[in-house]
């Protein structure tokens, strides 16, 4: 007797449905990775990620080094913080994220002794010389603590602690690591220089994360408009089980349900996470701290930015300490451009606009767009033609033109049988709208209202 | 360290990037541009009276709604262009000697009926030039029938109305070029065909809507092919290239506010104009049902959209 092999299912590359924005990736995409000179001081924010806000770990007016902990891990969903910078601690403040949230945060002011800690960070984590090998030499166990200590959160923006996604789960077992290097978004480049210049560490972490999380099968998932990535992540990959898989240039990609359905053509069932499929999801940046965090120790202070579109006088992608604030960044990039309208964090179709560079970079931001007049949408909204042009775009076979007509009229029993709570707000209904309508902006007023009508389960 | 003057940043919510020329004005402009065939064949035929008709019409549906736009108030939205497409659709949609009365009263009736009292743009139920179109063959019967297609070009009755009578059937050749008597915009399948086509690449109309209407009347044609007796010299290409079967197709049956949203909605929607078109032509004494047959699948589309919830991505079967 013998058990048939039946080969994983394999996906095409692509999803139903979705759309083509121009991608604009040619501001920042062929700038190489600039390490950002430590600012005079940092603000950073002690909730860098979903879950309990970190506790403060040190004593104002002391020193403390790059790399240092900040604050611990508070409960059991959660990622400590590290300074970003060496320097003198500052007295507990508040900062403003990007997201608009006012949260605790800590003053780290510059220690002018100290060397910019960049420099050597971007060294490693660029460096030829990532073995593929040596990811066996730990077990399981340890690639989680040395993951849970580094402070490592989702840094494609969900900001999901990586080691809770990671712990092996036996009623749920994950089968498949799935590195996301889509970067759909336009404009936003800091993933795919990652990709092409530090490539080693991308595959040496997804090897750690695998073996963390005890999958068996490991693919980077990268957009077809990003060959040189591809190369780059090809030949780091060489001789590993890491397989680099070309998806299609579209948008949302990245999305997990999109991603997963391109790459291995499974469903997530509605509601329900990679998980429930047997995959696990991390972004290319997360594998590549992770790499950081397991080889050489190094907690994730700093990230990618990129510092892009046209509002921006000489877009670049920055190694940045976290916790530096947005006007920083800009001013490293020449500065604004006069005509700039909207700063948004993130990338165009999801990112949040800031209404000032007053605002802290975290883990979870890959980038700052400058858009103008000129590239924001244009003119006023106009009355529904219930074209479909929402239908046709929803990757997500949703009818939004539908729920947003419910939502409207305050009918929220008909928005939510239009399954307005399966709407993840990539923003394509919106982009594709004819007559400009704030699609994402009506479904997330209706979904408040829908959850508010009827707590989810467990709550009261 | 001089800070620059502060600029004045917008927050909004995202997406921060709009799809570019993409707007209700360059998707009217696109059906306008879909129609010039077929108002070239108009033009062609009738010569200056089907223009000085199409002219009429739209700018008395662009007038009417002017009206009733300051009436309830509000500020005049001609710039997008509806309104005049209404008015071009109503003169195709009529004979070639319909007379100026025939035009104005269906221009009122299609923008003040037709859409005002619904709300406007969007909001309408039903296809404005259809009801302006319904009224107007109500009111004066002997407008749209028999002698109105006679003109100096052409003579005899529609190809539906001559088959019902004398049981010949008009050459295809002439159906697909419009050299038959028939409304302005309907009688050249080609030209029909052609502005659909570029309508369905422009992604301003829908495809599901046409296909499976003439799909219907196709396997509608062909059943009731197979079982006449006696041999059928009305085959089911005439079923589809005569009347206003593929001018409502194209341009009128896909008129995105009168039809459902979804996709499996929309083919709904072109089948049961397709069964409808078929049973009028069957059973009522007109030889045409196309725009009874829009104008009551228009008045379910509520129910449509309201059932047809489109499952959505990994949602149980």
């Amino acid at each position: 007797m013998s058990t048939t092999l039946i080969p994983p299912p394999e996906g095409k590359g692509r999803f139903s449905r979705g759309i083509h924005p121009p991608d604009n990736k040619h501001w920042s995409g062929q700038k190489r990775v600039s390490v950002l000179e430590d600012p005079e001081e940092v603000q950073v924010p002690l909730l860098q990620h979903i879950g309990a806000v970190a506790v403060l770990h040190v004593r104002p007016n002391s020193q403390i080094d790059a790399g240092g902990l900040l604050a611990e891990a508070e409960g059991m969903v959660s990622a400590p913080i590290h300074a970003s910078i060496a320097g003198k601690v500052g007295r507990p403040s508040k900062t403003t994220l990007p997201n608009s949230r006012r949260v605790d945060a800590v003053k780290i002011s510059r220690n002018p002794e100290a060397p910019s800690r960049g420099h050597e960070l971007w060294s490693k984590l660029s460096a030829s010389l990532w073995n593929p090998e040596a990811a066996v030499s730990f077990s399981s166990g340890e690639i989680l603590d040395r993951i849970r200590a580094a402070g490592i959160v989702g840094m494609g923006g969900a900001t999901f602690p990586t080691y809770v996604k990671l712990k092996p789960n036996p009623a749920k077992p994950v089968k498949r690591l799935l590195v996301n290097g889509c970067e759909c978004e336009p404009y936003l480049t800091a993933d795919a220089r990652l990709m092409e210049e530090a490539a080693g560490a991308v595959v040496v972490g997804a090897l750690c994360a695998a073996r963390a999380c005890g999958a068996y099968r490991i693919d980077v998932a990268v957009e077809d408009n990003k060959p040189e990535a591809i190369a780059a992540l090809k030949a780091a990959a060489e001789n590993t089980w890491v397989r680099i898989r070309k998806v299609e240039t579209k948008y949302p990609m990245g999305g997990e349900k999109q991603m997963i359905r391109a790459v291995y053509d499974r469903v997530i069932p509605d509601g329900g996470l990679p998980l429930d499929v047997g995959v696990a999801v991390i972004n290319v940046s997360t594998a590549a701290a992770i790499a950081m965090a397991v080889i050489h120790q190094e907690p994730l202070t700093p990230r990618i930015v990129s510092v892009t579109g046209p509002g921006i006088v000489e877009p670049r992608n920055l190694f940045t300490p976290v916790g530096s604030s947005f006007a920083h960044l800009v001013a490293a990039c020449g500065g604004l451009k006069p005509e700039t309208r909207r700063i948004i964090s993130g990338g165009p179709m999801m990112g949040y606009t800031v209404p000032s560079l007053d605002v802290t970079v975290t883990k979870g931001v890959s980038g700052i767009l400058a858009l103008t007049e000129t590239s924001v949408p244009q003119g006023g909204e106009t009355a529904c033609l219930r074209c479909g042009r929402c239908t046709d775009a929803c990757p997500l076979n949703l009818v939004p033109a539908r729920i947003v007509q419910s939502t409207r009229h305050r009918r929220f029993d008909l928005a939510k049988r239009n399954h307005i709570l399966t709407c993840m707000e990539c923003g394509c209904c919106a982009y594709a709208c004819p007559a400009g309508i704030p699609l994402v902006q009506w479904i997330r007023a209706g979904k408040a209202e829908v959850r508010k009508a009827a707590p989810p389960k467990g709550g009261q | 360290m001089d800070s620059p003057a502060p600029l004045a940043l917008e927050v909004s919510a995202s997406p921060h990037i709009a799809a570019a020329g993409v707007s209700t004005r360059n998707m009217m402009l696109d059906v306008m541009i879909g129609l010039s065939p077929v108002m070239g064949v108009a033009i062609y035929q009738h010569g200056p009276p089907a223009m000085g008709r199409m002219l009429l019409a739209a700018a008395a549906c662009a007038f009417f709604e002017a009206a009733f736009d300051k009436a309830r108030g509000r500020a005049h939205a001609l710039a997008n262009g509806s309104a005049v497409l209404t008015g071009l659709l109503l003169a195709l949609s009529l004979p070639p000697t319909a007379p100026v009365h025939m035009l104005l009263l269906g221009a009122l009736v299609a923008i003040g009926l037709g859409k005002s009292v619904f709300g406007g743009l969007g909001q309408n139920l039903f296809n404005p030039a259809m009801v302006g179109r319904a009224f107007v063959s109500v009111a004066f019967p002997a407008g749209v029938s028999g002698a109105a297609y006679l003109t100096d070009g052409m003579s005899g009755a529609t190809p539906l109305t001559a088959f019902k009578v004398s049981g010949r059937p008009a050459e295809l050749s002439d159906l697909l070029f419009g050299t038959v008597p028939g409304s302005l915009g309907e009688v050249s399948a080609l030209a029909c065909i052609a502005g659909g086509l570029y309508l369905i690449i422009r992604k301003s109309a829908s495809w599901q809507i046409p296909l499976s209407m003439l799909a219907t009347l196709l396997l509608l044609g062909t059943l009731r092919h197979a079982a006449a007796n006696t041999p059928d010299t009305w085959s089911v290409t005439h079923d589809l290239f005569s009347g206003a079967v593929l001018f409502g197709a194209f341009f009128i049956a896909t008129d995105p506010v009168s039809s459902p949203l979804s996709h499996k909605g929309r083919i709904l929607f072109g089948a049961g104009v397709g069964v409808l078109t078929w049973f009028f032509r069957t059973f009522s004494g007109y030889p045409e049902g196309v725009m009874f047959a829009i104008l009551l699948m228009n008045a379910v589309t509520p129910l449509i959209n309201q059932f047809m919830i489109p499952k959505p991505a990994g949602a149980a079967a």
